[in-house]
């Protein structure tokens, strides 16, 4: 694909073109190439394509925040660059000595305006989607503790309880939405899936009912999570995965009660005798 | 002394006896009793360096940590106590004390033509408030549970009494509590000098950029400061006295959608920290602008292009920061999105203005590549990048998967090193001369920048590709089979290039002192009052001022040759006369006024 290359020479145009008018256009141009390309399959510039519907969502939010980054910075960077190399002192001779240009102050006021209201308007749009909670097909109740989660299933009881060496496995259905319900038994911890491009604390003090957040895993897998919030001695090895299996199958592993799932505290009172693992 | 140096601050007698020629103690007696605001700036300077050079050490020490996966170098108890002291170094005890305490003490009277700041004394109690501050800080290492492992912002419920028990902590919060008011009392100290004791003729738009962004420095001190301070009183009151304000103990919410009935509220301390935390970024930030705004034009040999919008982007940024402080709770789940994320972007808007009047004040001009200008240039790459990802974090459905990972990390000392390192070292290499009257060697301070310039891309771009991927900040170890380990070790080496640059300022300074070079009072063309005195300043600052009719005095004094400019106005009579917007200014003509003695 060769739209990346098709902005900077918009960019390009927009410099060499003299009036204010003409180069608010060419913005514009580019602004529209961005967001036309957000579309396409165009390279992931470091992050997660998302595996959950809204995962997909937030980044081609991503790509669309990326490439205006990439013009809007780039085009400052090729004037800093060009002041510092054309405008090299050689000689004695004074400088005109410039102060204002009312013109070219009123152009760098407006036009950053107009971007950021666009990017604005394009956060909105996709953080009612992200953050939309619907009733959902399954919901699941998160409890985050030092160090470790439990996973509790209200529909059935299941009920899944681990801790740093010993991760918890959540399972839910593919292609369903699920809604978790987020709260903490202690310090404040952080439910962060990279590969569903999305985080939220688990905050005592924060009411169950308040942190709920949707999601709709959309192939099967093991996706990795881990706490991103500085929970104490053992943050670094609060893991947790999350496995997405076809509806038939999720059903049958939810009605399948497990027994001697230890208790949050017994676990806390473990790890604090014995250590991760312990 | 007349009414020319005379601050223009009825019924406070700065005529001290000893004016005409100090009499005062000398050697370590005058660095310990001096309000002199020179002494006290540079007092100030040496303090916050050594508090950067520690700070930097344990950044060493966590980068050769994360060097390799599941590494044991430090334990996970050490690694979180160095991560925590590591921030709060830098940002409480270096990045605001070196430009506010540090540089700006020793400028700011300087550049508004006043012998000392507002209240000498209060200057003197700020750097001993913030002196035993530091130190108070430094000693919970040795204390029998450690220093403070719970982050540099401390969040509730961790920094309890249950999950942070002994004395590192307490010294921390007694840290902070130290260090706020001396920041508040040099805030009050700016502000009044910069209201109450400009030189005649040095009217509110002749201010040089850099005491201008001190002023609204000084304001969003005193706005923001204070906030911290009662949010770590009532944060140690939770530790000490049983209140309830942050604590949850005892009120469970597993299952229970319900609040309790005097139960504490966690997310109040970070609402707190954070109206204090975000306008805390531009007190860091905003003196660094300034540093820059002050070394571009003088290095361009052309006035600051767009001055006022400048300052107004400045007051814009000032005000905006006061309303985005939950874009740093985005992830919390009980913020309102749009509003904080609206402003956050805006302030995308003032910044780049700036970037603008930078690149306008460069263009067409005549650049020479000094060390304070390449540090300069240094900040524009830095603070760019910085501020491209924050434009990026603004927008919560980015930020839910990139905040507290390293993402951010990279982000926010993108951000901070750009000011505090790139811009803040540019001014201790542009000030250096006048506050010592020696120079600093020129072809090492361009081997200290280029070393600086290459391991901060080095260390810092690969934070961002690593924090994509998924790995969190704050974490002492991580897994061998995530791919993690070459962007860590990237990382690392890059820190260890930064190590190696500072070590050469070390041996600038060791050779600047064994053999001084003398720097003359105005060895850059500088355009500001500063460069009209002595290097270093005598002890009133001036003997005498040359007339004020435009943002760049001294130049316009140096440079009879070019029209002296007002704001883009030629000035009439040219630096010589008496300029007509200037009634009972600078008085009488001639090149110069004595101080009659």
């Amino acid at each position: 694909m060769d739209q990346p290359g098709a902005a900077p020479s918009h960019d390009r145009h927009a410099r060499s073109s003299a009036g204010p008018h003409r180069r608010l256009l060419a913005v514009a141009a580019v602004l529209v190439t961005g967001l036309t390309l957000s579309g396409c399959q165009l390279p992931t510039f470091g992050a997660y394509r998302g595996s959950t519907s809204q995962g997909q969502d937030a980044f081609k939010l991503w790509q669309f925040f990326f490439i205006t980054g990439i013009i809007v910075g780039g085009f400052v960077i090729l004037l800093i660059l060009w002041s510092v190399f054309r405008y090299r002192r050689r000689s004695d001779e004074m400088p005109k000595q410039t102060q204002y240009h009312t013109g070219v102050e009123i152009l760098y006021t407006v036009i950053p305006i107009v971007i950021v209201l666009v990017l604005f308007a394009f956060t909105v749009i996709t953080e009612n989607k992200v953050d939309a909670t619907p009733p959902a097909d399954v919901t699941i109740r998160v409890t985050a503790f030092q160090w470790g989660w439990r996973f509790y299933y209200p529909a059935t009881g299941k009920v899944v309880t681990g801790e740093t060496t010993q991760a918890p496995q959540m399972v839910v259905p593919t292609g369903q939405s699920v809604q978790i319900m987020l709260g903490s038994a202690d310090v404040i911890h952080g439910f962060y899936v990279p590969a569903f491009n999305f985080s939220r604390y688990a905050q005592p003090g924060v009411t169950a009912s308040q942190q709920r957040f949707n999601f709709t895993v959309l192939h099967d897998g093991v996706y990795r999570g881990q706490c991103t919030q500085l929970c104490g001695l053992y943050h670094s090895l609060m893991f947790f995965s999350v496995k997405a299996v076809p509806p038939a199958q999720f059903q049958v592993w939810v009605h399948h009660l497990s027994k001697n799932q230890p208790s949050i505290s017994q676990l806390k009172q473990e790890i604090q005798a014995n250590g991760p693992g312990g | 002394m007349t009414d020319l140096v005379r601050p223009a601050l009825a019924g406070v007698d700065l005529h001290a006896p000893e004016h005409e020629e100090h009499h005062g103690p000398t050697g370590l007696l005058k660095w310990f009793t001096s309000t002199d605001h020179k002494v006290i700036g540079m007092s100030y300077t040496i303090t916050s360096v050594v508090m950067f050079y520690l700070a930097g050490i344990m950044a060493l020490l966590i980068r050769t940590q994360l060097a390799s996966p599941n590494s044991s170098l430090l334990s996970f108890s050490q690694f979180n106590a160095l991560f925590t002291m590591h921030g709060s170094l830098m940002l409480y005890l270096f990045a605001g004390p070196f430009a506010f305490g540090g540089l700006a003490n020793f400028i700011v009277p300087i550049q508004v033509g006043a012998p000392d700041m507002a209240f000498p004394r209060l200057n003197a109690l700020s750097y001993w408030l913030y002196l035993t501050g530091s130190i108070t800080m430094l000693l919970g290492f040795f204390t029998s549970s450690g220093a403070a492992e719970f982050g540099w912002v401390a969040y509730a419920p961790l920094s309890n009494a249950a999950n942070s028990p002994g004395a590192g902590p307490d010294l921390w919060i007694v840290s902070l509590l130290l260090t706020g008011f001396s920041a508040i009392f040099t805030g009050v100290n700016l502000v009044g000098t910069i209201f109450y004791l400009r030189a005649p003729g040095m009217t509110m738009f002749r201010m040089p950029v850099f005491t201008w962004n001190m002023l609204v420095t000084g304001i969003l001190i005193l706005i923001a400061f204070p906030v911290l301070t009662a949010a770590v009183v009532m944060l140690f009151a939770d530790r000490h006295f049983g209140t309830h304000i942050y604590e949850t103990t005892g009120c469970h919410m597993v299952g229970h959608p319900n609040v309790p009935a005097a139960c504490g509220v966690p997310v109040l301390y970070q609402h707190l920290f954070w109206f204090f935390g975000h306008p805390e970024v531009y007190i860091l930030a905003l003196p660094y602008f300034g540093i820059v705004t002050e070394i571009i034009p003088v290095f361009s040999r052309k006035p600051l292009f767009g001055y006022k919008g400048m300052v107004f982007a400045t007051m814009a940024i000032a005000a905006l920061s006061t309303g985005v402080w939950a874009h740093h709770m985005f992830t919390t789940g009980v913020v309102l999105l749009p509003f904080f994320s609206l402003l956050s972007l805006l302030i995308a808007v003032p910044t780049g203005i700036k970037f603008f009047n930078w690149i306008g004040t460069m263009w067409r001009g005549q650049l020479s590549l000094k060390t304070p200008m390449l540090f300069s240039l240094g900040f524009l790459f830095a603070f760019l990048m910085g501020g491209v990802t924050g434009v990026m974090l603004a927008s919560p459905p980015i930020d839910f998967f990139t905040h507290d990972t390293y993402f951010v990390v990279a982000h926010f000392h993108q951000v901070l090193f750009g000011t505090a390192v790139f811009a803040g070292f540019a001014g201790f290499y542009y000030w250096f001369p006048k506050m010592w009257g020696r120079m600093l060697n020129d072809g090492l301070g361009k081997w200290h920048f280029w070393l600086t310039f290459i391991g901060f891309w080095l260390t810092f771009m690969p934070q961002y590709g690593v924090g994509l991927k998924g790995m969190p900040r704050r974490v002492a170890s991580y897994p061998a089979d995530l791919g993690w380990q070459i962007y860590n070790q990237l990382s690392t080496i890059g820190a260890f290039i930064i190590g190696l640059g500072f070590l050469l300022l070390l041996i600038n300074l060791l050779i600047s002192w064994r053999n001084p070079v003398p720097a003359g009072d105005n060895p850059w063309d500088g355009h500001t009052l500063e460069w009209f005195t002595s290097s270093p300043p005598p002890h009133h600052n001036f003997t005498h001022l040359p007339p004020i009719r435009s943002e760049r005095p001294t130049w316009d004094y140096n440079h009879p040759e070019a029209p002296a400019l007002h704001h883009g106005v030629p000035v009439v009579g040219n630096g010589n006369g008496h300029h007509p917007r200037d009634p009972g200014g600078n008085g009488s003509s001639g090149k110069e006024e004595k101080v009659p003695t």
